[in-house]
């Protein structure tokens, strides 16, 4: 066979610059050790130190990061335009912000060694059966990954398997993060109404206000964020990906291939449930709350559109839009809070009109205009023969 | 809407192999189906013997493209009966288990996955597990390259095999989806005008290879090419409004009295 037909480089030439491995997770490492020695290092007043606060805060966009990640699998590679996957991120901090609560212990208000205080105000005497076991780091730890993990199977099982897509099953995922709202509002629900579960004062008997530990979670979710963007890249640059993607662009034609495109999508929806509840898992303990507004549509929209940003199908592009469009709501929330979700609005139809394929699509036509520039103009992309 | 008994014994043991001891491959018998009220398919009868090339004509709208979703799973017929060999109901299967089962297809429409690479297009196609964790850790091994290889050169993409699918030409698309059917080894191949678009080499070409692979395999061919169905023809069916007209060879056809009055008669004039 005189054919040269070799995988190495088709696997160079499609995927390392829509995902670059190393040169992510160095970045995202390198970060973490900037800011962890600018916060330890350098004393308050230097122009290199970094203030506790900006160490919260940046733990806070790296588990949007993290959350975008999610979205992206699905919807970017997947094609499932999730707008539920808030439900995920939020179960996820409820399992995590439960055991918080029983790390309080008699510490509460009311004292009571047992039950958290709002159930005392409840008039409550013992846990409810779902709360038991939730004092151990191992019950969370599973919980942080079952509960998504569970809901998105049952649901995606349902709706895959009847082949709902498009438009009906973005729908779908909307009524399920809203429903969730609604139950989580209520008192009878058991974890805390309206107000939700807060007043945590430790993690691992660690104290949540002190800097070391808010600098600690903010290290945790990083390290949490270059594991799951390792994850992702392997299973987007594998088979599978390969499937998704043919799944995402003719779903139809692939069943006659023989892949069953429902228990594709059902096993990438839990994948990305589960890492958008690690996600709220690690937002919870340093933003200090969690309350049944995280459920809100509009929350789930947010993703989405930090993703669009970003770039969808494009794992980096996710979390570039993640941090960027997180920021620019700090930024613009401190100014005029109540203009913000028209700003978002108006960059979304700014990025589906000018730029469909995100800021991650802008970086090789960027690139390439510096090699182009360059090199003499007949090195061409190999694909302009076409 | 679709077939979901869990643990049918066909989908749980993934090979399934037909029983062709009567010779039949393929039984579709009495099958009716009707859109509206508008009967596609009517009291279909045929039969494909194992490693037959059955060429398969008909005006447009007679209903071969509608023959084909009942055989591959995508349409349900309101009656009748199609069965793999002698014992393998298809109607119990979806289409995903009867592209497993063996019965591979080629859509009058090229369809052929676009954000993909002619390489990783005919990848997917290979025959092999389709299950997610298979899918997850699965790496080509050197046999399986070089039977990518191989099929690359029949199909003659070789140079482009790099390349998105979506930005080949119609006639490549066509070549693209051939080899994804090849690489999928089917006991049957279902081929729906196969040389629509394509240059008269490159039509002899597919003649030359759809001949070569009867005998191994049973071939259905689809095609208003006349000339092209002279050439590759052994045994023809004639579709008129959903049901089969007549059957037999080119020259049977051609004196075939009801067929001249309802379909070569117009093409001739
Ligand atoms: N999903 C559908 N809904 C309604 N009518 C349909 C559907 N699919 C096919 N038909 C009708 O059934 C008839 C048979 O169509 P079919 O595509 O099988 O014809 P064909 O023999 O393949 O024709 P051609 O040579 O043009 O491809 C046509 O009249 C078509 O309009
Ligand atoms: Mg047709």
């Amino acid at each position: 066979m005189t054919t040269q037909v070799s995988e190495s480089n088709k696997t160079n030439s499609l995927f390392s610059s829509k995902n670059p491995l190393h040169l992510t997770i160095g970045i995202l490492l390198i970060t973490t050790v900037l800011v962890t020695l600018g916060n330890l290092l350098f004393p308050e007043g230097s122009a290199l130190h970094v203030s506790d606060y900006t160490v919260s805060l940046l733990g806070k966009y790296l588990c949007y990061a993290l959350l975008a990640l999610a979205v992206d699998l699905v919807w970017g590679y997947c094609g499932i335009l999730s707008l539920g996957h808030g439900a995920f991120f939020t179960l996820g901090g409820y399992a995590m912000g439960m055991y918080l609560m029983r790390q309080i212990g008699d510490r509460g208000v009311y004292g009571n060694p047992d039950l958290p205080d709002f159930m005392v105000f409840l008039n409550w005497t013992e846990l409810p059966w779902f709360w038991a076991g939730s004092d151990s780091v191992l019950w969370m730890v599973c919980m942080v990954f079952l509960g998504p993990g569970l809901l998105a199977f049952i649901f995606g099982s349902l709706a895959f398997r009847s082949r709902v897509s498009g438009v009906y099953l973005s729908i779908m995922t909307q009524a399920m993060t809203y429903a969730l709202m609604l139950a989580f509002f209520r008192n009878e629900m058991g974890f805390g109404g309206n107000n939700g579960l807060t007043d945590f004062k430790e993690i691992f008997g660690f104290s949540l206000q002190s800097p070391s530990t808010k600098l600690s979670l903010f290290i945790a979710t990083a390290i949490a964020l270059a594991i799951a963007y390792g994850i992702c890249h392997f299973i987007v640059n594998s088979k599978m990906g390969r499937v998704v993607t043919a799944i995402r662009d003719a779903e139809s034609r692939v069943r006659f291939v023989g892949y069953k495109p429902e228990h594709y999508k059902v096993w990438i929806f839990v994948v990305s449930a589960m890492l958008a509840g690690l996600a709220g898992a690690l937002y919870v303990p340093q933003v200090g709350i969690i309350n049944p507004g995280e459920f809100s549509p509009l929350n789930s929209i947010e993703m989405v559109i930090w993703v669009a940003v970003g770039g969808r199908n494009s794992l980096y592009g996710a979390i570039i839009g993640a941090v960027l469009v997180s920021y620019a709501k700090t930024r613009f929330t401190a100014i005029m809070p109540e203009a913000w979700l028209f700003a978002l609005g108006g960059l979304f139809v700014l990025v589906t009109l000018l730029l469909p394929k995100g800021i991650a699509g802008l970086l090789p036509t960027i690139k390439q205009r510096l090699i182009t520039k360059k090199d003499a103009p007949d090195t061409q992309q190999k694909g302009a023969k076409l | 809407m679709n077939t979901d008994k869990a643990g049918t014994p066909l989908t749980a043991s993934e090979n399934i192999v037909p029983d062709t001891r009567h010779g039949v491959i393929l039984y579709v018998e009495d099958v009716n189906l009707s859109f509206d009220g508008f009967k596609a398919l009517n009291n279909l009868n045929l039969y494909i013997n194992d490693g037959e090339l059955r060429c398969l004509i008909g005006a447009n709208g007679a209903g071969k493209t509608t023959l084909m979703d009942v055989i591959t799973g995508k349409t349900r017929p309101d009656s009748g009966k199609v069965s793999f060999g002698q014992q393998v109901d298809l109607l119990q299967l979806d289409e995903s288990e009867i592209a497993r089962a063996g019965i591979g297809r080629k859509f009058q429409k090229p369809t052929v996955f676009e954000e993909l690479t002619v390489f990783e297009n005919i990848e997917l196609s290979l025959k092999g597990d389709k299950g997610i964790w298979t899918a997850l850790f699965h790496k080509l091994s050197g046999e399986q390259k070089d039977r990518i290889a191989e099929i690359l050169h029949t199909i003659g993409l070789v140079a482009e095999c790099h390349y998105p699918a979506g930005r080949l030409s119609h006639g490549q698309k066509q070549w693209l989806e051939i080899g994804m059917l090849l690489a999928a080894e089917p006991r049957v191949l279902l081929v729906d005008e196969p040389v629509a678009g394509m240059t008269g080499q490159e039509t002899e070409r597919t003649a030359e290879l759809l001949t070569s692979l009867a005998g191994k395999h049973s071939v259905i061919v689809v095609e208003h090419d006349m000339a092209f169905v002279r050439s590759i023809a052994r045994k023809v069916s004639v579709l008129h409004q959903g049901t089969v007209l007549a059957e037999g060879t080119m020259s049977e056809i051609q004196s075939n009295p009801d067929v001249i009055k309802v379909y070569l008669g117009e093409e001739q004039g």
